[in-house]
């Protein structure tokens, strides 16, 4: 095959599309489940779409018009195949109906996605009672399969799927007893925080976690306090909430065992690969796109970075990809990654995008070329759980890109 | 001043209006649907839900559902509650009407998913 593609979610299905459009012949999905789409099929929501089709869409409509345009353009998938290896020369195994299958690949997209931090990545002491979930798991039994997972729920976490289910819970007759998050900041967007949980009465605990579980077959109920500014809980404000369920939305790790395998270096920040511009790992021939490379909010900006990576193999393939010295993006004050981290020499501009490492109003967003400011951008706010991008026209010297955040 | 956050995209811009009279005036909007939004959060606040609903016949045990425009956010529940007594048949395809005027807001429920019928294997 020419270009493989592990994952067909959003980024695998975006890449794919664009591999075909600019006249790639054998472009393959390589799709783990029985269904295309990914995780976009569970999000039954609103909110997709807005700036790829200019509409609002749901998930599931969403994915629906990548698979067609898909389809119609002869991309090639293997469904209900699993890749469990590549090699540095780009030989693909996965297992499938088929059986065991190799082969060959001139590039790879790696588009796999990412999953939930579970109740084992917190350390929350107490019964091992039924009730623990993550949002996304919740999310699932609900709309996919018609069940609820218990009737009076507290969702640990603001992140996005966690306060879409606390409105899901609540419209299924549920109590959403409230929400808590360790930080003093929401993790979700703002219009979830206003249309999922201010439109229900369901509280926001700043500033807040939940401490230990209580009951061994079934949850009977968790203990939550305050946290002080280094996030360990103030005993004293501890106290008891009854609940049969416990949601766990506390943050989304990129899905890279497949990449560790094959060596690509991933970023400990991201937990993605580290990349350049044209979305190459440290692997020449992989590329990365999507919520693997690093967490998006929307899935617009997610099917944006599979174009590129798209793009980008097209022209790996062509050989008009030339391997040339990077120049290193840097985090400075108050950016706590970007992506990519490097960038060719040869390219004119680029688009970094970047999280904030804490809440700043009035902020100036500056680019520096050697120390040297080359773009500020002024922005009312910037926080961390909403990604940010600046195009910048890179000088024909330079030696270090540096991205900083700087307050009057 | 009330101090809103627009909902019409996920940017959510902080909204800051002026209400005098029956004259609203809109700050911090990146793009119009900030001053639409202000203006109709203010007279009769409207939301779009999902919910999904039965579907029998088809390879799937849940069809996902929307509003095919806003309703009103008082008839919220009204709307989702007369939906989950819908059990629909495949094959659907997006856009298949679910409820037609639900709960009389003069919305239909509308399908967002494609089901296909069962296909002996």
């Amino acid at each position: 095959m020419q270009l493989a593609i592990i994952g067909g979610g959003p980024a695998g299905l975006s890449a794919a599309i664009q591999a075909r459009e600019e006249g790639l012949t054998d472009v393959w999905i390589i799709e783990r489940g029985k269904a295309l789409g990914g995780i976009l099929n569970q999000c039954i929501h609103h909110g997709f779409g807005v700036h790829i089709f200019k509409e609002e869409l749901t998930g599931p409509e969403y994915a629906q018009r990548l698979i067609d345009k898909a389809y119609s353009l002869g991309v090639n998938f293997a469904m209900e195949s699993m890749v469990i290896d590549i090699t540095q020369d780009r030989t693909l195994t996965y297992v499938s109906e088929a059986g065991l299958v190799t082969a060959k690949a001139d590039a790879i997209i790696l588009a796999m996605g990412c999953r939930e931090r579970a109740r084992g990545a917190l350390g929350i002491p107490g019964g091992r009672g039924v009730g623990v979930y993550t949002a996304g798991v919740a999310q699932e039994m609900v709309n996919m399969k018609g069940y609820m997972p218990g009737k009076r729920a507290v969702i640990l976490g603001s992140g996005d799927i966690g306060l879409i289910m606390a409105r899901r819970l609540t419209l299924e007759g549920a109590t959403v007893e409230g929400v808590y998050e360790i930080m003093s900041h929401a993790g979700g967007l703002k219009r979830n925080i206003v249309q999922c949980l201010n439109d229900y009465d369901i509280p926001l605990h700043l500033s807040n976690t939940v401490t230990r579980t209580v009951g061994t077959k079934r949850l009977e109920g968790v203990y939550v306090a305050q946290v002080n500014e280094k996030w360990q809980p103030i005993i004293e404000t501890e106290r008891f909430v009854e609940c049969d369920t416990l949601l766990l939305s506390v943050g989304l790790i990129p899905e890279n065992e497949l990449s560790k395998k094959i060596g690509v270096a991933l970023s400990p920040i991201t937990g993605g690969a580290l990349v350049n511009n044209r979305l190459k790992t440290s692997v020449p021939g992989v590329f990365a796109c999507g919520n693997v490379l690093h967490v998006h909010d929307l899935v617009d900006y997610v099917t944006l970075e599979a174009y590129l990576a798209a793009s980008n193999a097209v022209r790996f393939i062509r050989g008009e990809n030339a391997e040339i010295a990077s120049i290193p993006i840097k985090a400075l004050e108050g950016v706590r990654y970007t992506v990519p981290m490097t960038i060719s020499p040869d390219e004119n501009s680029c688009t970094i995008s970047f999280r904030s490492d804490g809440i700043y109003e009035s902020a100036t967003i500056k680019v520096l070329a050697d120390g040297e400011v080359i773009k500020a951008e002024k922005k009312r706010i910037i926080i961390p759980s909403e990604m940010e991008q600046i195009t910048v026209e890179i000088p024909t010297v330079v030696k270090e890109i540096g991205i900083m955040l700087h307050c009057i | 001043m009330i101090e809103l956050i627009c909902i019409s995209c996920p940017v959510g811009c902080n909204l800051a209006v002026e209400l005098n009279d029956d004259d609203i005036k809109v700050d911090g909007h990146k793009c119009m649907a900030g001053v639409k939004y202000a203006k109709e959060e203010l007279k009769n606040p409207t939301r779009n839900i999902a919910t999904s609903v039965r579907v029998v016949g088809g390879d799937m045990a849940m069809l996902s559902v929307k509003t095919s425009r806003p309703i009103p956010k008082g008839a919220i529940q009204a709307v989702v509650d007369a939906v989950h007594q819908v059990t629909m048949t495949a094959p659907v395809m997006i856009g298949d009407v679910v409820l037609a005027d639900a709960a009389g807001t003069g919305v239909d429920v509308v399908a967002t998913r494609k089901i296909r019928g069962n296909v002996f294997k």
